[in-house]
């Protein structure tokens, strides 16, 4: 985990010295973006983020979205090679099958990051790749309750993501480091609610009834914003007051989980962030104009919210994204 | 100039004026490097969409092929991966399996004279299916003989690239051409689509045509899920999603008549470059949303459906004329 913790480090410095360096830029490049589609409200906002950053950088942005279909993925980049672009974004829909076109992008010296997720390919067919750290992410959310509670004893229900899925594996993992050294806080209940919303609210009127009507859960931690608000639904139902009688911790920070917390019904968010481009363009600026290499691997900042953090601002900032 | 060629030269100059305007915009468009790229990127459409010529040109249809697709690619990396076999043994595995299956939809088309639309619907459903339970991860194929292939190509001036998987379509665009016009077997599928009656009369043998149309069919979609899974170098359940409708689309605009029993071969060929046009143009303006293409093929489709209407309703008053005389 410390090596996790150096290349975030490491990456979010890189980050602050390239941001400052700005100014030369890559104002003029032309960047191909190959997106996966618009499958979820996130991946909206990573697009719409993705455009402003551009925008911002003077960056002549040419975006292909590739509604879920890799082989449109790799028709794009190979249009963004023969166009002769200056440097490629792509978020792989899957993580195998891109060799054949990396090698092509490689050999016409044209840089590709990997943006969210990652490839099954030499690491050598790709200047970096941007994620985040869902482990880390699970990891924060836990900790901070733990920090909340104090040394109350808190029993915790969890609502996991969809079963087998890599942020709900990761995330789970992750809470249960964060928790793992506080022996007052615990998890007593653990389902699958789907990442959705209409399930998290079935999945936590069961955790409610099977407690007692609620009187033995101190938190509930959902895997995403989306359950936490179908639960917070279902706290109200069963005459309890979300945020205070059971605390609310979730990850993502979409714009729906801070109009609760500006309700006073939700405690904390852990953001996955959609600024996905804001460090790859810095990493490929500081390549493109110094030449120098990136880390591999860019851990984005898996930032906390608390209603401490003007809920209503992020709402406001976030609401026009596409979440 | 013979009627029956107007919607082969109708679709060949709007693919030339269209190519014309879009390299206009974007000189960069008008490199090998693109047309290479038009072959190599559509190679599964394209060899997928000669089948569905056939089907099309015999007056049925076949909206299992992307589901065949998806489900070779599959197949052939679990035989590769998993059962160790050579990919050109899995190759001709899959080969023999996708054949079986179009025989056994063709049957069903010819014996029980069930439309293809619900059978090949049926069958569209058993292969996505089929290839979900297998596997429904991505499985990557990792095998010498697929880095050889990807290594292998034909370099023109100008960074351009035939790959094996372009040639192989262009290939089996000429054998397609030869079977269609040049065999017994091309006329009795002809036949089949004009009348499927005043053809049994004339002696085509309706089951036997039928149930070889469905096998064609399927297998040419099993080689394409073989180009596909060398395309990505991996099997997917989910891959090829919709490839039928695409095909379709390349014929109808190639200048098939989708009642069948007229069109062209050649025709279907330049209804897979203009796909490729269109979605080349839009990575190339980048601004655009990418649904633009379907619009685009959309409007074309309709276009040319209108086109044949009038052709053929003004190819009607002659044939009065003929009785009357």
């Amino acid at each position: 985990m410390s090596i996790l913790h150096k290349t975030a480090l490491a990456g979010g410095l890189a980050v602050l010295l390239c941001s400052s360096a700005l100014a030369q830029g890559l104002s003029g490049k032309v960047v191909g973006f190959s997106q996966i589609g618009s499958e979820s409200g996130w991946r909206a906002a990573e697009t719409s983020v993705t455009k402003a950053e551009a925008e911002r950088l003077g960056i002549d942005l040419k975006f292909a979205d590739a509604q879920q279909k890799q082989e449109n993925q790799i028709k794009a980049i190979r249009g963004f090679i023969a166009q002769g672009v200056d440097a490629i974004l792509v978020a792989p829909v899957v993580a195998t099958g891109w060799e054949e076109v990396l090698t092509e992008a490689k050999e016409a010296s044209i840089p590709v990051v990997l943006l969210d997720r990652g490839i099954e390919a030499p690491e050598d067919l790709y200047l970096t790749s941007v994620a985040s750290d869902q482990v880390k992410e699970g990891r924060v959310a836990g900790e901070w309750l733990v920090g909340a509670v104090g040394d109350k004893e808190c029993k915790v229900v969890e609502l996991q993501g969809t079963v087998g899925s890599s942020p709900a594996i990761n995330r789970k993992q992750g809470f249960e480091e964060g928790i793992a050294g506080a022996a007052n806080v615990s998890i007593i209940r653990s389902q699958t609610g789907d990442f959705t919303r209409s399930k998290g609210k079935e999945v936590m009127e069961g955790f409610i009834k099977a407690e007692g009507g609620g009187a033995g859960i101190c938190a509930v931690y959902s895997h995403n914003d989306d359950m936490a608000v179908g639960a917070i639904q279902a706290i109200k139902d069963a005459g309890l007051k979300p945020g205070t009688d059971i605390l609310v911790v979730s990850i993502d920070a979409v714009p729906d989980i801070f109009a609760a917390m500006v309700a006073g019904e939700a405690n904390a968010t852990v953001e996955l962030t959609p600024n996905m481009a804001g460090p790859a363009f810095a990493a490929l600026d500081a390549y493109l104009n110094g030449g120098t290499v990136p880390e591999k691997f860019i851990i984005t900042e898996s930032k906390l919210y608390t209603p401490a953090d003007d809920p209503q601002g992020e709402y406001d900032r976030r609401k026009g994204l596409g979440y | 100039m013979n009627r029956s060629l107007r919607p082969l030269l109708a679709t060949t100059i709007i693919f030339v004026l269209a190519y014309a305007l879009a390299v206009s915009q974007y000189p960069g468009l008008l490199s090998t490097r693109v047309l290479g790229n038009f072959l190599t990127d559509n190679a599964f459409l394209g060899i997928a969409a000669v089948g569905m010529t056939f089907v099309i040109l015999a007056g049925g249809i076949d909206l299992s092929v992307g589901a065949v697709i998806g489900f070779t690619t599959v197949l052939i990396a679990v035989l590769v991966m998993w059962a160790g076999l050579h990919p050109l043994a899995a190759f001709a595995v899959a080969l023999v399996v996708a054949a079986a299956f179009g025989a056994t939809m063709g049957a069903a088309i010819a014996y029980l004279q069930v439309p293809a639309f619900i059978v090949t619907l049926a069958g569209m459903f058993l292969a996505r299916g089929a290839a979900s339970v297998i596997s429904p991860d991505s499985i990557g194929i990792k095998h010498d003989f697929y880095t050889a292939v990807s290594q292998t190509y034909l370099l023109l001036p100008g960074g351009g690239r035939i790959t094996v998987i372009g040639g192989l379509m262009v290939a089996v665009f000429v054998l397609g051409a030869l079977l269609a016009h040049r065999t017994r077997f091309g006329s009795a599928v002809y036949a089949l689509g004009g009348n499927p009656t005043s053809a049994a009369l004339m002696g085509v043998p309706v089951p036997r045509t039928t149930i070889l149309i469905y096998t064609l069919s399927s297998t040419l979609a099993g080689l394409a899920g073989a180009v596909f899974s060398l395309y990505t170098k991996a099997g997917y359940s989910l891959s090829a999603v919709g490839v039928e409708l695409d095909a379709i689309a390349a014929v109808v605009i190639g200048g098939t008549l989708l009642t069948g029993g007229y069109g062209f071969i050649a025709g279907t060929f330049i209804g897979v470059l203009l796909q490729g046009l269109v979605q080349t143009y839009i990575v190339f303006d980048g601004s655009l949303s990418s649904w633009w293409t379907k619009i685009v093929i959309g409007g074309l489709l309709f276009m040319f459906i209108l086109l044949q209407r009038l052709i053929f309703s003004a190819s009607a008053p002659s044939r009065k004329a003929l009785w009357k005389a």
